[in-house]
Parts: structure tokens; C-alpha cells; sequence
């Protein structure tokens, strides 16, 4: 019965393969518009080993974690510091959700015109946009620090600083890699688009709509099953992170 | 440590209270209070909903400011004492990224005593308690009991003159809360120190308490300050004894006449 459970979410991924492998084998789509998995999966491997694919795919992950690790180095602090003061979060709580609404690829031509052409802008439009969210996640999790928590610091004789250390910033840990969480996810999205049109020459979303223009359909989905695979171990690490610092988390 | 007999003959209350006050949107819940509370005793505080049981101890260990008046513990204010205070929701109490031996640890850590001699003294506590929990294990791992235990532990390892507790067992199941009484009798009778607890429970308030504090419907006024002078260890037994009854049924009348009043 266990051995049977922990196969269950591969149940999906034998489904959408068998359909593919079914539509493809009937010809029910155009062979062009859509490969058969098995030659998808042959260019993936071929591109990831030896060919372009694995050279773009890295680029990618060093432009996302680049813009990931700025936006956290300014947003922790940051969050800290608005957090722990609510009058001061409060008074700049507007900007914060103004600019977190703000679809981050509406600043490229701002960040074009500031950074030129190249990993500058990408780098710095993906980090604007990761920040904010991380931002208000160290906030919020330093603000929603339990009452109890921070009275019984306080009447063990905790200065002000050592509630600050030894409890707060604990306390808003597991929100803080929420943020980060959704901060790389954002991250990676705003990169790819940032390769597919400001200029760019490598990159997952360069390779992808490269693919596309010379129709190079197994190649193209093959791009995007990279990207998929990247944004999905991104998380996963990040998880993995969380559960060994954050070990309390929802207990 | 209080224990010393020259200490135990003192006969001065350890805490003067006089003139709290203390008004909650509009409603007074104190009015010019005035009390004793004697040295080296179990004082149980017991009354009806609402009538501040808690907002007292927490007034008393500087929980909340009082509007006016005046706490002193042998004529000394609460910042030159040292005190314990454990709080009912353990759960939300403890940190729980340190494990319980560091959770006990933690205010020997705010005074600075260097972590060989945090060990130490943890590790001479746990045996004087003769406590049998796994102390490296993270809160979220013990049951509540040993939770509240090590809650307890926390309170005790600074050598607190007076403990406090508020409603310690209320979120425990009744299995742990029989349990968790003898605890804390064992703990009171190995140490001496002055405790005040709050309890919702007339059985547990009077089943522990030297004296039965029993606060009136707000504003708070104290209504009687019932003694229960059982040998201890109490046992099961004690609670079938004749003079067990009697002072819980006094008062449970008291109570209730209190609970009629409003």
C-alpha cells in the first residue's frame, strides 16, 4: 500500500505521456506543431549534454540566482527593519503593494533606458521584481511574530535587540523563505522573458523562441521543458533549505 | 534560593500589594487592591470569568503596567527581583528552534553565565526534578505535559524568589493535568519558592494551595483568603479527606454566591 502511494503522483505524468505519445502516433496533430515525446526528449538530452541547449540553461540559472541573491541581501534587512516597527511599515505599506502590483516587465524600458542592453538590465529588472516580494514577507513575518513568543523573551529579561535576534527574526523564518520562494519563481520569469526580446543572444527564453523562429519544434520543446525543470528544482531547493533550517515550521 | 529555615521562619509577606488599579475600556477590573501575599507559600488565585485572576499575576510579574499603584517584593520593585512566570499556552511559550535542554537554558543565556555553566546548572536541575524527558528533542516533539514541564524548567533555572503560573494545565488533557499537579507539588516542595497560580479549576486550586485566593467579580476585591493546610505530598487520598471537602465546598459557595452577584 505505501510502495503503491509514494507511485501516485506519477500516475499524471504516464497519462500526459501516453495521450502525447497516442496523438502523436494517430497523427492527430501535425507532426510539425508537435514531436513525438521520445524525439523531444532525444533533443533535450543531445542539447543539455553537448549541444547549445546546456550552455543557455546555465546562463539562466546564473542570471536567476544573481537577481535572486540581491534581491534577498536588500529585501531581508529591509523587511526587518519595517517589520519591526508597524508605524513604519504602515506608512510605506502603499508603495510596497503599489510596486508588488506592478507587472515587473513594465519596467524593462525604464531599466533599458538606466542599464543598456544587457545582463544589468535582466539581472536588475528580475531583482526589483523578486525583492518587493521578499520584502513583504520578512515584514509580514516579523510582524505576525507571536504575542506569547515575545512576552515570554520579555519577561526572561530580553533587551529590545535580544527579542529582535533571538525571537523575532526566528519567528519570521518560515515566511521569510515563503518570499523566497516566490521571489526566485518570479525571478526566473521575468529572466526568460528579459532573453526572449530585450537583445539577447543565450538564455532559456533566447533558445526557446530561437527555436520557434526557425521552427525547430522538438528543439523549441525541448527549451521549455528545461525551463520548466529549472523553475521546479529552483523550488525544490529551496524547500530542502527551508526544512532543514526551518525544521519548526507549521508544527 | 529561599530555602534556608532562617528564611522559612520570616513571617513579613514576601509581596505587598497596595492600591492597583486597573480600568479595561470603561470597566474597572481593579480598584485601589490592596494585598499580602505570604512568603514560601502556594497561593492559589481562584473567582468567576472576567474578574482579572490573570491580569493580577500579570500585573504583579509586569506583564501589564497597572493605571496606579504599587507592587513590592520585601520592599524592593520587580526589576531587582528575580521571578519565573509560565504561561498557559506552551505551545506558543517555547521557541521552538531550540531544543527543551536550550529552551531551559535560554535565560541563563540572558544573563550571561557562560555555557559550560548553563550545562551545569540545567543538568542539576533536571536531576533534582528527577525529570525523565529527552531533553534534546525540539518542543514540537514532547506532549504537551512535557511541554509545559520543560515551560516550568525555564522558570525555575534562575532560582526565581517567586514563580508564577497562569492557568498552566488548562490546555492539558485530565490525564496529564493529575499528572502535572503532582509535578509541580513535587517542584514546590523541593524548592520553597513563593508561587502564585491562577486556576479555572477549584479541585487543582485548592488540591495545591497553602491558601485558596478567592477574588470577588470586578472590580476585584478579595472575598476570602481560604487556608488548606493538608501534609504534603498530597495524594489522591487527600482529595477524599474530610477537610478537602470542606474547604472546596466553602469555597464553591463563596463562588457561586460571587457568580449570583452579577
Amino acid at each position: 500500500m505505501k510502495q503503491s502511494r509514494a507511485l501516485l503522483p506519477l500516475v499524471g505524468v504516464v497519462i500526459l505521456l501516453a495521450v502525447w505519445t497516442l496523438v502523436t502516433a494517430l497523427r492527430l496533430v501535425d507532426p510539425v506543431l508537435l514531436p513525438s515525446p521520445l524525439a523531444t526528449f532525444r533533443t533535450l538530452w543531445a542539447g543539455m549534454v553537448s549541444g547549445k541547449l546546456g550552455a543557455d540553461f546555465v546562463k539562466t540559472v546564473i542570471r536567476t540566482i544573481t537577481s535572486t541573491a540581491i534581491a534577498a541581501v536588500i529585501a531581508i534587512p529591509l523587511g526587518i527593519l519595517l517589520g519591526s516597527s508597524e508605524k513604519l511599515y504602515r506608512s510605506v505599506e502603499f508603495l510596497i503593494d503599489f510596486f508588488r502590483s506592478t507587472p515587473a516587465s513594465a519596467m524593462f524600458p525604464l531599466f533599458l533606458v538606466l542599464f543598456g542592453v544587457g545582463d544589468r538590465t535582466k539581472i536588475s529588472v528580475a531583482a526589483f521584481g523578486a525583492a518587493l516580494v521578499i520584502l513583504f514577507n520578512v515584514a509580514y513575518g516579523v510582524m505576525n511574530a507571536r504575542k506569547t513568543r515575545l512576552l515570554a523573551a520579555k519577561v526572561m529579561g530580553a533587551s529590545r535587540t535580544r527579542v529582535l535576534f533571538d525571537v523575532m527574526l526566528r519567528e519570521s523564518l518560515p515566511q521569510t523563505f515563503v518570499g523566497l520562494r516566490n521571489g526566485v519563481s518570479l525571478a526566473l520569469v521575468i529572466i526568460v522573458v528579459a532573453e526572449m526580446f530585450i537583445g539577447s543572444t543565450d538564455g532559456l527564453g533566447q533558445r526557446v523562441f530561437e527555436a520557434q523562429q526557425l521552427f525547430d519544434m522538438p528543439g523549441m520543446y525541448a527549451a521549455i521543458f528545461a525551463a520548466g525543470a529549472l523553475g521546479y528544482t529552483l523550488n525544490l531547493v529551496f524547500l530542502v533549505i527551508e526544512r532543514r533550517f526551518v525544521h519548526w515550521a507549521g508544527r | 534560593m529561599p530555602s534556608a529555615p532562617d528564611e522559612s521562619r520570616r513571617t513579613a509577606p514576601h509581596v505587598t500589594i497596595r492600591g492597583l488599579c486597573k480600568t479595561f475600556s470603561d470597566t474597572p477590573i481593579y480598584d485601589h487592591f490592596d494585598f499580602d501575599i505570604p512568603r514560601g507559600k502556594l497561593i492559589s488565585v481562584f473567582g468567576p470569568n472576567g474578574c482579572g485572576k490573570s491580569t493580577l499575576i500579570n500585573m504583579i510579574a509586569g506583564l501589564i503596567a497597572p493605571d496606579a499603584g504599587e507592587v513590592l517584593f520585601d520592599g524592593r520593585p520587580l526589576s531587582d527581583v528575580k521571578f519565573g512566570y509560565v504561561f498557559q499556552n506552551y505551545r506558543e511559550a517555547l521557541f521552538p528552534w531550540l531544543s527543551a535542554f536550550d529552551n531551559i537554558a535560554y535565560p541563563l543565556k540572558l544573563m550571561r553565565v557562560a555555557r559550560a555553566e548553563r550545562d551545569r546548572r540545567v543538568e542539576q536541575l533536571v536531576a533534582r526534578l528527577g525529570v525523565k524527558i529527552d531533553l534534546a528533542l525540539y518542543p514540537y516533539q514532547l506532549s504537551g505535559g512535557q511541554q509545559q514541564l520543560v515551560s516550568i524548567m525555564r522558570a525555575l533555572i534562575v532560582e526565581p524568589e517567586i514563580l508564577f503560573l497562569d492557568e498552566p494545565f488548562s490546555a492539558l488533557d485530565y490525564e496529564m493535568t493529575l499528572f502535572m499537579r503532582d509535578q509541580l507539588q513535587m517542584v514546590f516542595m523541593e524548592t520553597a519558592t513563593t508561587t502564585v497560580l491562577v486556576s479555572h479549576d477549584l479541585e487543582e486550586a485548592v488540591y495545591l494551595a497553602d491558601y485558596v485566593l478567592l477574588l470577588s467579580r470586578h472590580p476585584a476585591r478579595v472575598v476570602e483568603f481560604a487556608p488548606f493546610d493538608a501534609p504534603r505530598p498530597r495524594t489522591d487520598k487527600t482529595m477524599s479527606e474530610p477537610d478537602f471537602i470542606a474547604t472546596k465546598a466553602h469555597c464553591l459557595k463563596l463562588f457561586q454566591q460571587e457568580v449570583r452577584r452579577g
